[in-house]
């Protein structure tokens, strides 16, 4: 396996070129995403290689962070709490932006390809990226809203953590393949790449990947927002066509 | 994941999720056969199914709205045929539900701001079914008792304080000359319901008619669905401007399921007694009612939820 990661690396990379930045030359498999009507996720390979500028500084632990992203939203955190008898959204955060998608693969676990520092300083791991907090400043713990906004978004696969899943073949060829879940919001999505030495950053890379509704799902997003009188007529049209059909096809089987 | 009898996901635009279009359309056929069968538009069974599925709330009422039209159109223009619509009545009820229908956007959307939307629809589900349910089954318990015992002599011209209101009109198809003020009334009742609930609000708007109003019963649901075709369109249209939640190939799936099991369910309903389908539906209102209330009750597994900040 690792070796036709390997070919195929060899042989995009003849194509990419060496336009990028000076240590990392990188690969996607894809740079577009179409969300089609059968659209039931996406995997997408991203490879690359680290040129070596010069052998002094081969000492230490080399890894590779590869991080991806969706477009950053608001994004409402409700708590609910059991005021009469039932449970009731109480307390709201709003969290000023949180990506809808992000999975970050390593090559080590996570604690160990990245310090505490740098993870500060570039914001790696999805805690840091998530930038809290407007909102009502009545709440004590905003901490617990923006840990409840990772825990929901892990749980339905939006955040992922894929430590050691990045194969790095003789401190030069890398690789990793992450899996985009069917529930994707469009927008465009950044890829970094980061070259690692102890922890701490010491080259990164960063490209972006375009996720499109095409086809139909385009044009009735399109059409849903841009003319929603249009929508909502030729959905009624609809409605009352299938209503007739249905009325003339029962007439016409009951004879 | 193994196709056993083959997986198709649809990736929904407005929803922005992607669902098994078996799933969908297996529900819409449930709920086609139900509403075949028991002649209610089956909006407040699958409103909540799609909830229990993964379908944004706002998303699930405005495309449930979309789709009762078309199901309760394919029974109205059956009820046409056999001259059973009283179309006066049901245009006083439709000045209510259009009044009623702009008053629960306009609620739903002051409710969705402040994140209690999901609150307010599943109340309004559990008390609304809740009272339907029960007074359904007591009824029905009570018709199928006399039955046994003698042929039921009711007297439908008991006078009541609804003939005691100003305003008279005379309605000739169902035979009655009363005020036109609760009409009106119910349907405002029924407009707000069905913005909020998603539903076509036949099972509140039937029983008021027959026990409120006193109409024939061969001529209530003809003017149910009368009505609920042009509020649920109004809805739609609401929904579609202000909140851009209906999501048009959800609605189609559904649409197609509904329309293959309601003829399954009209036949089967054929083979049953009136009081044996309204005490099954009556078991099954109170079913879906329980299942929403103790889902209230219950602590949540867990208690943050996330929503679009600002709503619209």
């Amino acid at each position: 396996m690792r070796n036709i990661y390997a070919f195929v690396v060899i042989a995009m990379l003849s194509w990419i070129g060496h336009a990028s930045a000076q240590d990392i030359v990188l690969g996607l498999s894809k740079q577009e995403i179409g969300i089609t009507a059968f659209f039931d996720g996406s995997e997408i390979l991203v490879f690359g290689a680290l040129k070596h500028q010069s052998e002094e500084s081969s000492e230490g632990d080399l890894d590779v962070v590869v991080t991806i992203a969706s477009p950053r939203t608001p994004v409402t955190v409700r708590r609910k709490d059991k005021r009469f008898g039932i449970w009731v959204n109480v307390d709201a955060l709003e969290v000023d932006l949180a990506p809808s998608f992000y999975a970050v693969a390593t090559t080590r676990p996570f604690e160990q390809a990245v310090s505490e520092a740098s993870d500060l300083w570039h914001q790696i791991s999805v805690r840091q990226l998530i930038r809290a907090v407007s909102g009502p400043l009545a709440i004590e713990n905003p901490e617990e809203f923006t840990e409840a906004l990772v825990r929901v978004r892990e749980s339905d696969g939006l955040y992922q953590t894929l430590s050691g899943a990045v194969t790095l073949q003789d401190q030069t060829l890398f690789s990793t393949s992450v899996s985009l879940p069917a529930n994707l919001v469009e927008g465009t999505y950044t890829a970094r790449i980061f070259l690692m030495r102890d922890g701490d950053v010491i080259s990164q890379h960063q490209t972006a990947i375009d996720v499109r509704k095409v086809g139909i799902e385009r044009w009735l997003y399109n059409l849903a927002h841009q003319r929603p009188v249009v929508y909502g007529l030729l959905s009624l049209a609809i409605a009352i066509f299938a209503g007739w059909a249905a009325a003339a096809v029962f007439r016409a089987v009951r004879g | 994941m193994i196709a056993l009898c083959g997986d198709m996901y649809i990736y929904l635009p407005i929803a922005e999720v992607s669902v098994n279009a078996f799933v969908l359309l297996g529900l819409g056929g449930l709920v086609g056969v139900l509403s075949g069968m028991f002649g209610v538009g089956g909006g407040f069974l699958m409103t909540p199914l799609l909830f229990f599925i993964g379908i944004p709330p706002a998303v699930a009422v405005a495309t449930e709205a979309n789709q009762i039209v078309a199901s309760s159109f394919s029974g109205f223009l059956a009820h046409v045929k056999r001259r059973n619509v009283d179309f006066k009545m049901g245009g006083v009820l439709l000045i209510g539900g259009l009044i009623g229908a702009g008053v629960g956007v306009f609620i739903f959307n002051y409710l969705k701001g402040l994140g209690q939307v999901d609150l307010l629809v599943k109340l309004c589900y559990v008390v609304f079914l809740g009272i339907v349910g029960s007074l359904m089954f007591t009824e029905s318990l009570q018709a199928l008792r006399k039955s046994k015992d003698a042929v039921p002599s009711k007297s439908r011209k008991k006078r009541t304080w609804v003939h005691a209101l100003p305003l008279k009109v005379r309605f000739r198809v169902s035979g009655l000359y009363i005020s036109a003020i609760p009409p009106v009334l119910i349907g405002i009742l029924v407009g707000i319901l069905a913005a909020i609930m998603g539903v076509g609000g036949g099972f509140v708007m039937v029983p008021a008619m027959i026990y409120l109003l006193g109409m024939p019963t061969k001529v209530v649901v003809g003017t149910s669905l009368f009505q609920i075709i042009f509020v649920t369109a109004f809805t739609t249209m609401l929904h579609a401007t202000t909140n851009y939640t209906v999501d048009m190939v959800l609605a189609v799936l559904l649409l197609v399921g509904g329309v293959i099991g309601a003829q399954f369910g009209t036949m089967f309903g054929a083979k049953l007694k009136a009081e044996q389908l309204r005490i099954l539906l009556a078991i099954m209102v109170l079913f879906v009612c329980a299942k929403l209330g103790f889902d209230l009750i219950v602590q949540p597994s867990e208690l943050f939820s996330l929503g679009v900040a600002g709503g619209h």
